[in-house]
């Protein structure tokens, strides 16, 4: 028996990465899924994003668990083909009981297009965010079941990391961004018995992070690498941390569990 | 199907009842065996009654239920001595330590200018420095192990926020902030993560009493639970009025367990939404 038998969430970003490990450790617990991901460049984004063949791969690794998927391709940064993603997985799946407002982009290097690249990033990684989830909103409030959102943050959403160019600043503005809405829906939501809480990962081992653009912007300025090591001695994280702690929140056992920033960082913000 | 902390061992101040017996069994069902400490008896300036040897007991029968061993010493956290003495012992018997939750704590209620010194002192005495002393006794045994472990210390939703009349309660509680994230740096060489958890009102025998319910109806000479209800739940964003021990017990084993081993540092809100409000 899973922790989440019968339960129904929907997750962004899901083609790859985390949004993947997200995916995949909520069906193993009993989970069917709606998976969206943009599965398309953005320009302003140097590293190479997520391709329809990487969804498919999230579907038919979510199949292989014997739980449903229904995945589209839809851009978190159009409110319409997102809201029409996600109605027609609550249509084939009957409802959505947890939402995951994962997908999200890292243009840390420096830009041709500084401000585009700021505007990007904020589009997605918080616009993005807001356009989640008033989607699902008026779902999980109707069925009048509760339910439980979760938002991906950054160590970079409560402390000021990500160094000095545009694509950095709006990362880091983005994810300090995610906080506010998170606390303003848990307060909206908690009559509905709706929970909203945000996790805040270190570095984590998806092509978000290990790619030549994101090592050579560490590796070109040595203050910001000596400020991006963890207390703990581990280097980087798997995606499945953060899984783990996504399926805590969503979880019964943090039924009492809102308004919540949560750390899984290997004790960098402490440190 | 393996419990989530087969096979370790679990340190619990406060054992006696409430919170600490709900940890106790929640770690004992996942496969840990106990070393569990508890004062046991009453502190003059806590108003209303504290644990005793037979709440203590009944921890001991309900683990030993579970098919687990505990080893149970009744202790003031206070007492360094004695403390450390209690779990050497459990130790030596159970042969490791994993996981420790620091919970013993007390309560009394009044405005800063009118506690007493002795109210003052016992509560940094109990909710502070006996948490200290937790860590002292226990992070010898934890680095000895040579596994890592996971402390886990009870603040409270007033350990990152003030609320009135309960200065010497606030303060012990924001020091264990500090203490955890010191702490979390300290041990962080040798995977030991430290994170504090930080509990709304929770019905157990310290909040569920009529001096308590005071501190929220002073206008009421008898509150009753029906009167404190409705107080108590428009603190909580959440529609509840308070949550149950075995909420915070949940919230302890995540952070003992594997799925959280790489969170520390951490404050971790168990408050239905009470701090956002």
């Amino acid at each position: 028996m899973g922790k989440l038998d019968g339960k129904v969430a929907f997750v962004t970003g899901a083609a790859r990465g985390q949004g993947r490990s997200h995916a995949l450790r909520l069906a193993e617990e009993g989970a069917d899924v709606i998976a969206v991901d943009l599965c398309e460049q953005i320009d302003t984004v140097p590293y190479p994003m997520a391709t329809q063949d990487d969804l498919a791969e999230t579907t038919k690794q979510v199949e292989e668990l014997d739980r449903r998927i229904v995945a589209a391709q839809a851009d978190v940064r159009d409110r319409s083909a997102l809201q029409a993603a996600f109605d027609q997985g609550v249509a084939a799946l009957g409802g959505v009981d947890i939402v995951l407002g994962n997908a999200g982009i890292a243009p840390m290097s420096p830009a041709a297009d500084p401000v585009q690249a700021f505007r990007d990033v904020i589009d997605v990684n918080l616009v993005g965010v807001w356009n989640t989830v008033e989607v699902t909103v008026p779902t999980l409030v109707e069925q009048g079941r509760g339910g439980a959102i979760v938002l991906t943050s950054s160590t970079a959403g409560l402390k000021g990391i990500g160094g000095e160019n545009a694509g950095g600043l709006g990362y880091t503005a983005s994810k300090h961004g995610v906080v506010g809405l998170m606390r303003s829906y848990a307060n909206n939501l908690a009559r509905h018995r709706i929970r909203v809480n945000t996790v805040h990962p270190t570095g984590v081992n998806t092509p978000m992070v290990v790619n030549d653009f994101m090592q050579q912007w560490l590796a070109e300025d040595p203050t910001i690498a000596g400020a991006m090591t963890n207390a703990l001695p581990v280097e980087i994280l798997e995606p499945v941390e953060i899984s783990n702690a996504i399926l805590w929140l969503v979880s019964d056992e943090a039924r009492y569990v809102t308004g919540v920033t949560l750390p899984v960082d290997a004790g960098f913000l402490v440190k | 199907m393996a419990g989530r902390v087969e096979g370790k061992v679990a340190f619990i101040t406060g054992a006696a009842r409430g919170q600490g017996r709900s940890h106790a069994v929640r770690l004992a069902q996942e496969g840990a065996d106990i070393i569990a400490v508890d004062i046991g008896k009453q502190i003059d300036s806590v108003p209303m009654p504290m644990a005793t040897p037979d709440d203590l007991n009944e921890t001991v029968r309900q683990v030993e239920e579970l098919d687990r061993r505990i080893v149970a010493t009744q202790t003031d956290v206070r007492d360094y001595a004695g403390l450390k003495r209690a779990l050497d012992d459990g130790v030596a018997q159970l042969g490791r330590l994993d996981i420790v939750a620091a919970n013993a704590g007390i309560a009394s209620f009044g405005p800063a200018e009118e506690l007493s010194e002795e109210a003052w002192q016992d509560m940094i005495d109990v909710n502070l420095t006996g948490v200290w002393h937790t860590c002292k006794a226990a992070i010898p045994h934890l680095k000895a192990g040579g596994r890592g472990g996971s402390i886990i210390l009870t603040s409270s939703a007033a350990g990152l926020k003030g609320y009135a009349n309960v200065s010497h309660y606030v303060s012990a509680k924001h020091g264990v902030v500090g203490l955890m994230r010191t702490l979390a740096q300290e041990l962080a060489p040798h995977m030991i993560r430290v994170n504090s958890i930080h509990p709304t009102q929770v019905d157990t025998p310290m909040i569920m009493n009529e001096t308590a319910f005071r501190l929220f109806l002073p206008d009421r000479e008898h509150p009753t639970v029906e009167d404190f209800a409705p107080v108590s739940q428009m603190m909580n964003a959440l529609p509840i009025p308070w949550v149950d021990p075995v909420d915070i017990s949940n919230a302890v084993l995540f952070l003992a367990s594997e799925e959280a081993r790489y969170i520390t540092g951490v404050p971790l809100p168990v408050d239905a939404g009470a701090l956002i409000k």
